[in-house]
Parts: structure tokens; C-alpha cells; sequence
């Protein structure tokens, strides 16, 4: 069934480029291409919210145009403010690239990040870790867990300056955070799979600007869910990335308290209604 | 193997007897019955009377459904019973008569979470291997996955559930509790044709109902389309309503209401669904819980699928709300692989996470 799939078509100005843009992946809400902007060496990466037909089409054009527009204004901000995320290149909200300038779907142009996502570094690494931990001595085990350590750190301190900025992400997940590739990479450890490089944010498909404890600690808990949820032998070392967006800037503090109170709801609500 | 399953975690006492053959062969539904205590419009159920329904139902239905499955007490292995999520007093009462069983007829308890057995039913009754589960009822909604023998959580409701966002706007609107709340909104949504705007709310995977039933709420005091008097229109007014035409800027009516309701949750729902199948990378999609039996969120659900390459398992009502039959199916698995509840901890809890159960019938 998944063989004859074909994905919606792509909106002008998009049918006439050359080469062709290439799906990438298709997420919940976009499809992602890879194509070129304004000369062939250029990598753009191109996000089509598409019509979703199960939506009602009044209810389709608020929610993609509320949200094509303020994915942009967040990453526009935050390119501003310094944090790492794609710069944006070109959009079109109100998604006239369909046929005889109908719906086409609206479509966000970004800069090219070149890396790995966060989720596939942790699954490689965890699946090693599950075949071959044993061969490993105590020594080695240590390093690798400190590489993860690293870059869950690492993640935290760029969650730090994302809400310092004054946008919260709203959908993370280790699938939304990317690794840039380095130059050169030092150290793979026995397990092949590097840890190095920028954490770069990407898809800010529900991201809000908001400087609420609340909004933030939300934020953080939904990665550490995400995180539990999908990598079970990274999540014992949550605490690293914690410990890093607490050294990120001043208002950590008062944030992580509160992740302490949307913890316990979390494990409180189930059941409630 | 024979199960005998207690359900009455809500407002529904069931009892199913589930045949497991010794040789492999598929499992067998032999009975399948089910009692719901139902509310006067405008209200809800207490947990104080859906007890004292369930007690007053319980002993009537364990004899038929034995009787229906034409097994004797000696062919019996377990009695599973439903230990929580749920209300308590109607989870109690179940309890005891399951604790009684088991004493009586010197028989195994298992006590089985709720949520497992909505899932484990879907999968053997659709023949869904490994999906992404969106568990939707009246306490519940959460969009779950199984990975290294759990059912994991990825996205649930932040506040109330959907179908308790919808009973309690079928209260709104005195529509009857007959069959379901939720069955009448769904009738009556039908009618309706004008979208009116309510907060989608969508965090992530997670979701909340309480805003928009709150604005729901005050839409239809607004318009004056609340209350036990224009409940008694909901005929009439469909005829007129066609005279007034499509223009957006009209007032809505209740089936309006009821229409837009329905459209905004569905998609809220079909989204965070969505964004776990793209997350774990997953093309089947299982749909349990008494609101899974809405034609309108499966129809959806269908569609989000079919463009994503996937597919959609749905029950009907025999299975999608709440019944004996799964308590014994999730306790029958359990059984196999040695659990067993001891008399001292067959107590019950509101609050029992899905993620909780170790699911040791599963090694994939």
C-alpha cells in the first residue's frame, strides 16, 4: 500500500524548478523537499503544509496560515537573537500555487541544514549500545554515556537560549532537533555514531512567542516525554540536559520549578474526566 | 483456556467469557454482555448510582453470560476483572463481585487496567500487528504506541477527556444519554453545516478539551440554544433551517454547534494521531474507546491515513465501548505468562497509567 503512494503536487513556482525538489520526509502537518534557491549550489530546504483533506476547509486555511505565519516570525526572531535555527529563504501563507492559482498549500523556504537528526543519533546509538554494551569495559561504558551526557547538555543550554529569546518550540521532540555536521569529526567512540556538532532547532510548526514559566516548562516536558517515550536508555540522563538549560540564562530557575508542578500533573491527569 | 472478564469502570457493566484454545488457534468470543446505566438528559452519571447499578445488574449478567456461552464454573480458569482507570465506587463494586467469584469458585483474579484492555481487544479483533492507538472514551484520550514491552503515552489530553467534552456539552443541550451522549451529537451533527470558530488547541501530542467546551458552553447561552426547551426543537428546526441557507454570518443552530463541535475535536485528534505515526514511523493506526465508534473521526482517520500509505482499524460498538469481553482478553494474555492477582492486592484505582503494565505477552 505504501508503494503507490504519491504525495500531493507540488505548488508553482516549485513544478518549473530544475533540478526537481526531493522529498525528504513526510511529518504530521508538511512535507519537506530539498531543492535549490536562486542558483543550483544553493541547498534550500522547502516545507509544504499541504490541504489536509480530512479537515474541515474553513478550519484548514485558518490553522496553516495562522501557522506558516508564525513559524516564520518565530525563526525570523530567533535568527535575529542569535540561536541556532534555519534562516528563513522565501514564503507563501495564503498558498496560491495550486492549479489556476487555487489552494495549493502553503510553503516555507529555509536554509539547508546538513546533519542528522537528534532521533536517529540516539536510535544508532542505543541500538549499538543494546547489541554490544556487554563487550565494552567500564571504562569505555563511562565515555560513551558521558558523550551522551554531552549532547544532552548540549541540547538543554540551546533550549536555554531558545526561551531566553522569548519563543517556545511547542513540539519538541528529538525528531525536531538537528546535529550540523562539523568539519571534521574527532571522536565516534567504539560505537561509530558521533555526538558532535551544533544543535540546530528545526520545524517551529507550533512554536508560539510567549515568556511564561508555564509555556517553557511545558516545552521541556514535552521533550522529556518525547525522549522517555522514544530512546528509554538515554532517559535516565535526562537530568544532563536539566542541568544545562539551568546554566543557560537567569530565568532557568524559576522554569525548571515549575517543569517540578507539570511533572506531577502529568502523572496526576491521567486519569481525571 | 477460559477467562470470564468484569467490566465497570464507568457508567457500562459488562461481563465477557473469552475461549482461548489449547491448540493455538484463534481466540473466541463465547459471550459478550452488557448493561449501561443511562442518565436523564442534562445530567451525568453519579458514581454513587452507577455502583448501585452495577451491583443490582452484576449477578443477572455473570449467569446469562455463562449461560449464553454455555460453559459450567468448573470449565472456568481466571476471572479478570477491570482494576482501574476508572470511577471508584462503580470500579468497587465490580471488585467485590469478582473477589466473590474467585472465592466461590476457588478461581484465579487478574486484574487487568482498562486502557490495556481496550488496546489488546483492537489488535485481536482487527488483526492490527503493532499501531499507533488512539484510546478515546469518556475518561480517557491518549495516543499510544508500544515500544520495549509497554504501552508507551506519546500524546493525551492536558485537562478533560474528548468524550467527557462532548457528554457534558450533550448536557448543554438536554440531548439524551440514549444509547450515548455522544451517539446523539453525532445524529444531530449531521444536520449541520456552518462552522463556527472555537479554539483548536494542539501542544505538541498533547491536547485540551476544557477551553473548547467552555466556548461551546457560552456560544450556545449566546444564541440561546441551551436548555430542556429547545431540545424539544431539534426536529423542527431542521426544516427551517434549510430556508435560512448556507451564509456564514447566520445565527448557528444547535446542529451547527453539535457539527463544528465534532470537526474541531476530530481534527484535533486525527492531528496529534497524525504526529505519532510520523514520529514512530508507524502506518497503522488502531482507534478504541467509546468515541472510536464515531463514523465521523474513523471516517477522518481513514483519510489521514490513506495519504499517509497507511490504514485505519476501527471496532464497532460491541468492542469499541466499554465491555467484559477485552477485561478478559488483556487478563487471559496476562494469565498465560503467569500473573496473578492475590486476594490481599485485588483492590482497585482511579488512577492506573497505561504505561504502568508491563506487557509481558509481548516480546517484539
Amino acid at each position: 500500500m505504501a508503494d503507490d503512494y504519491k504525495p500531493p503536487a507540488l505548488p508553482a513556482p516549485f513544478t518549473n524548478t530544475r533540478p526537481a525538489p526531493e522529498l525528504l520526509t513526510q511529518g504530521a502537518e508538511a512535507h519537506l523537499y530539498k531543492t535549490v534557491s536562486l542558483d543550483p549550489s544553493i541547498p534550500a530546504a522547502l516545507k509544504i503544509r499541504p490541504f489536509k483533506p480530512y479537515r474541515h476547509p474553513i478550519l484548514d486555511r485558518r490553522l496553516t496560515r495562522q501557522r506558516i505565519i508564525q513559524e516564520a516570525r518565530c525563526l525570523a526572531k530567533l535568527v535575529r537573537e542569535g540561536v541556532s535555527v534555519p534562516g528563513v529563504l522565501a514564503l507563501d501563507w495564503e498558498g496560491q500555487g495550486g492549479d489556476e492559482g487555487g489552494w495549493g498549500g502553503a510553503w516555507l523556504m529555509m536554509e539547508w541544514i546538513d546533519g542528522p537528526v537528534v532521533r536517529v543519533v540516539l536510535e544508532k546509538w542505543e541500538a549499538w549500545m543494546k547489541k554490544n554494551a556487554s563487550s565494552l569495559d567500564s571504562a569505555q561504558l563511562q565515555h560513551e554515556e558521558a558523550r551522551v551526557k554531552d549532547l544532552l547538555r548540549r541540547i538543554g543550554k540551546t533550549l536555554g537560549a531558545l526561551h531566553k529569546a522569548g519563543v517556545v518550540h511547542g513540539d519538541l521532540t528529538t525528531s525536531n532537533l538537528m546535529l550540523r555536521t562539523p568539519p571534521q569529526v574527532s571522536d565516534c567512540g567504539p560505537t561509530g555514531v558521533s555526538m558532535e556538532g551544533e544543535i540546530v532547532l528545526i520545524d517551529f510548526g507550533l512554536a508560539s512567542q510567549s515568556m511564561q514559566d508555564e509555556d517553557r516548562a511545558v516545552d521541556l516536558y514535552v521533550l522529556e516525554r518525547a525522549i522517555g517515550s522514544t530512546h528509554p536508555r538515554s532517559e535516565p540522563l535526562m537530568e544532563e540536559m536539566v542541568h544545562g538549560y539551568r546554566e543557560s540564562h537567569r530565568g532557568a530557575t524559576s522554569t525548571l520549578k515549575r517543569l517540578e508542578d507539570v511533572r506531577m500533573r502529568g502523572r496526576k491527569r491521567s486519569m481525571i474526566g | 483456556m477460559i477467562a470470564i472478564g468484569m467490566e465497570g469502570s464507568a457508567n457500562k457493566i459488562g461481563v465477557g467469557i473469552m475461549l482461548h484454545p489449547k491448540d493455538g488457534s484463534p481466540p473466541k468470543v463465547l459471550a459478550n454482555i452488557r448493561h449501561t446505566y443511562v442518565s436523564p438528559p442534562g445530567e451525568g452519571f453519579l458514581p454513587k448510582d452507577t455502583a448501585r447499578h452495577h451491583r443490582a445488574w452484576v449477578v443477572k449478567l455473570v449467569r446469562s453470560a455463562l449461560k449464553e456461552a454455555r460453559v459450567s464454573v468448573e470449565d472456568v480458569d481466571c476471572i479478570c476483572f477491570t482494576k482501574g482507570p476508572g470511577m471508584g465506587a462503580p470500579l468497587q463494586s465490580v471488585a467485590v463481585a469478582a473477589r466473590m467469584m474467585s472465592l466461590l469458585w476457588a478461581k484465579a483474579l487478574v486484574g487487568v487496567n482498562h486502557c490495556v484492555g481496550h488496546i489488546e481487544m483492537g489488535r485481536l479483533i482487527t488483526g492490527a500487528t503493532n499501531p499507533v492507538v488512539l484510546y478515546v472514551s469518556g475518561g480517557n484520550t491518549q495516543v499510544i504506541a508500544y515500544s520495549s514491552q509497554r504501552y508507551r503515552i506519546f500524546g493525551e489530553t492536558l485537562d478533560i477527556a474528548v468524550g467527557n467534552c462532548l457528554d457534558r456539552f450533550a448536557r448543554t443541550l438536554h440531548i439524551s444519554n440514549d444509547p450515548a451522549p455522544g451517539y446523539n451529537i453525532e445524529q444531530l451533527a449531521k444536520q449541520g453545516k456552518q462552522l463556527v470558530d472555537l479554539p483548536y488547541v494542539v501542544k505538541g501530542m498533547d491536547c485540551s478539551f476544557s477551553g473548547i467546551l467552555a466556548a461551546i458552553d457560552a456560544l450556545a447561552a449566546k444564541w440561546g440554544l441551551d436548555g430542556e426547551e429547545r431540545a424539544r426543537e431539534d426536529v423542527a428546526e431542521t426544516t427551517s433551517e434549510e430556508a435560512q441557507g448556507e451564509g456564514s454570518g447566520r445565527k448557528p443552530s444547535r446542529a451547527d454547534l453539535c457539527f463544528s463541535l465534532q470537526e474541531t475535536v476530530y481534527s484535533m485528534l486525527v492531528e496529534i494521531t497524525e504526529r505519532a505515526m510520523a514520529h514512530v514511523g508507524s502506518k497503522q493506526v488502531l482507534i478504541v474507546g467509546g468515541v472510536g465508534s464515531n463514523e465521523r473521526l474513523q471516517e477522518m482517520m481513514s483519510i489521514m491515513a490513506r495519504d499517509r500509505g497507511g490504514s485505519v482499524y476501527a471496532t464497532d460498538e460491541r468492542f469499541c465501548i466499554d465491555n467484559g469481553i477485552m477485561i478478559a482478553q488483556a487478563g487471559m494474555l496476562a494469565y498465560q505468562t503467569g500473573f496473578r492477582t492475590p486476594l490481599k492486592e485485588s483492590t482497585c484505582t482511579q488512577r492506573f497509567r497505561t504505561d504502568e503494565v508491563f506487557v509481558e505477552w509481548r516480546d517484539d
